[in-house]
């Protein structure tokens, strides 16, 4: 055990709780528990905004997975990863003002409500909801799991009481404290996650003794280190620039972000977070994953790619400072869980509960339930985390692509479209989902895209046109927010 | 009342389109440069600060670049407005 390494995290999980119970003060004295617990009051400013947007969409990927395989790759994994950039801006930019404006108008928190006022039809919010709780449970698991193995390498605890640990720290903050807690403490990880990627780059350069040196060892290792092409040349224009509809564009269609768009406070709050928000994902995706590469040459030899990132920082940095970097990837996937907890949370309560099994709930009852959900599903992804089951890993690996296939054009046609209809709408979720589980399972990679670019273009298509043939047949009438 | 439009709704969508040509500058600086100086072999690259030029101008000026056009854009065309119904109804 290093304890000057461990000391500077069980800071970071003090400081996290202490939130959550300020936080619960709030829910408490709020006079509308569902817009407190699921949407903060809508009072998130600038910087929470932008944090928030960024803690949850970086996850243990972007600090674990992430640089591993850049160590493996060159700088063509640099370069894919900055196709995320736009997720710091365009997502705001383009939900921005109207979905905001709109979710105020018809009162809606969660991305289902709005769904279902604009297409008026029980399908899609069955669908829907069906959809998020699958992929959502799935995502969960997996960073947990991914959070108890970090932990378990860095303080030699088996990996059952690492997970206990994590996911008593998680599920007690956004029991009690609600997406305000969330908010918060993503504010706090966000920080933390752009200061760890600064040191850690920092440092793994003077390691290297300089960017010139460092690139002279990864020429003479091999070339193709430092092309875009990757270390085996298997990185096509093609190939990479696919990914731009999975990890920079596609994102708005992802539920767990888009109901960030919701909830901020007013017009300055989003002008600011735009800015924040793609300076933090620019600093945290370039440096992570340069830190990565750069590893190569500074510690030569390692097998498992997870593990790049952790050793490194315990090799580069003194034992305090590698303590409060390590929290970095911790918060990334904290920070990622808990906004899919109050995600999932909130379908079950709102999009179902109240929707079909007692819309007559009164505000003590909500509340009730409310606490009882989240506890519940918080419990049973720690379960399910003990021992993954191969479905739940497959269905995490497909989850960003799948609901980016069944809710992408939903969202942006339902918002810009006056004559988008259900049944272009119900069509494109259905086509965009089997299509991707198809071509996931079955032909990865087909003609050398990512997975997601067909099912997104094959259900933009399918939306127009059925939407298109339903309004000639139906005579529906344009629909105007 | 779905029906009225707003005239906020306006700013919104322009500021969404601008958002897309943001975008679609991005993926160009990007993909140029990444491409158009890296194809070549890698041991006749050029260098700027240590890194390999394609690398250099399309992730790390490239970056910097949009995010100055992004701030930019802010300033010259985000309009202020409220967000709440009873301004501008009725």
């Amino acid at each position: 055990m290093h304890w000057s390494v461990i000391i500077p995290l069980l800071i970071f999980l003090i400081i996290i709780f202490g939130i959550g119970i300020w936080a619960n003060r709030q829910v408490r004295t709020s006079n509308s528990f569902l817009q407190e617990y699921f949407l903060g009051g809508r009072e998130m400013g600038g910087f929470i905004l932008a944090m928030t947007m960024m803690a949850t969409y970086g996850s243990a990927s972007s600090f674990i997975g992430g640089p591993g395989v850049a160590y493996n790759t060159g700088l063509g994994w640099v370069l894919l990863a900055m196709a995320q950039l736009p997720a710091g801006y365009f997502v705001l930019m383009v939900l921005g003002k109207k979905f905001a404006i709109v979710a105020r108008r018809i009162e809606a928190i969660t991305l289902i409500d709005f769904l279902k006022k604009r297409y008026d039809s029980h399908t899609i919010v069955i669908l829907s909801a069906i959809s998020i709780i699958i992929f959502l449970f799935a995502s969960m698991t997996a960073q947990w799991v991914g959070g108890a193995r970090l932990i378990e390498s860095l303080t030699g605890l088996s990996y059952i009481n690492a997970l206990l640990i994590f996911a008593v720290a998680v599920l007690a903050y956004v029991i009690i404290g609600g997406f305000r807690a969330v908010a918060l403490t993503d504010a706090l990880q966000g920080s933390i996650m752009i200061v760890g990627t600064v040191i850690l780059l920092i440092a793994t350069v003077i390691a290297g003794g300089g960017v010139d040196t460092i690139m002279q060892g990864l020429v003479a290792e091999n070339p193709n280190l430092v092309t875009p092409f990757g270390a085996e040349q298997n990185l096509t224009p093609l190939y990479v620039s696919t990914f731009w509809i999975l990890i920079g564009l596609g994102v708005i269609g992802l539920p767990q972000i888009a109901v960030r768009a919701m909830s901020y406070k007013d017009s300055k709050s989003l002008h600011k977070a735009i800015l924040i928000g793609t300076i933090g994902i620019g600093t945290i995706m370039f440096g992570m994953h340069l830190i990565g590469v750069f590893a190569r040459p500074v510690m030569p030899g390692i097998e498992v790619g997870d593990k790049v990132m952790p050793l490194l920082t315990l090799e580069v940095l003194p034992p305090v400072l590698a303590g409060i970097v390590l929290a970095a990837p911790m918060a990334a996937i904290m920070s990622t869980v808990n906004a899919l907890l109050i995600l999932v949370s909130s379908t079950v309560v709102k999009d179902i509960y109240l929707n079909y099994i007692n819309p007559k709930a009164s505000d003590a009852q909500i509340k009730n339930r409310s606490f009882w959900v989240t506890s519940i599903i918080g419990i049973a992804v720690v379960i399910f985390a003990v021992k993954p089951p191969e479905l739940l890993i497959m269905l995490n690996l497909f989850a960003f692509g799948g609901l980016e296939s069944a809710f992408l054009w939903s969202v942006v046609f339902g918002l810009y479209w006056k004559k988008a209809n259900k049944y272009g709408a119900i069509s494109s979720m259905i086509v965009g989902l089997t299509l991707y589980i198809v071509i996931y399972r079955f032909a990865e990679n087909i003609y050398g895209m990512h997975s997601v670019t067909i099912p997104i273009i094959a259900s933009l298509i399918t939306f127009v046109a059925v939407s298109m043939i339903a309004q000639k047949v139906k005579k529906i009438e344009d629909y105007h927010f | 009342m779905f029906n009225v439009q707003d005239k906020r709704f306006k700013i919104a969508h322009k500021e969404a389109l601008i958002g897309v040509v943001l975008v679609i500058i991005n993926f160009a600086i990007w993909f140029g440069f990444a491409y158009g100086l890296g194809s070549g072999d890698p041991l006749e690259y050029d260098y700027v600060f240590g890194f390999p030029a394609w690398f250099f101008y399309s992730c790390i000026a490239g970056t910097i670049f949009m995010i100055i056009a992004i701030w930019i854009a802010m300033k010259l065309f985000f309009k202020d407005i409220s967000l709440e119904e009873e301004d501008e109804q009725k």
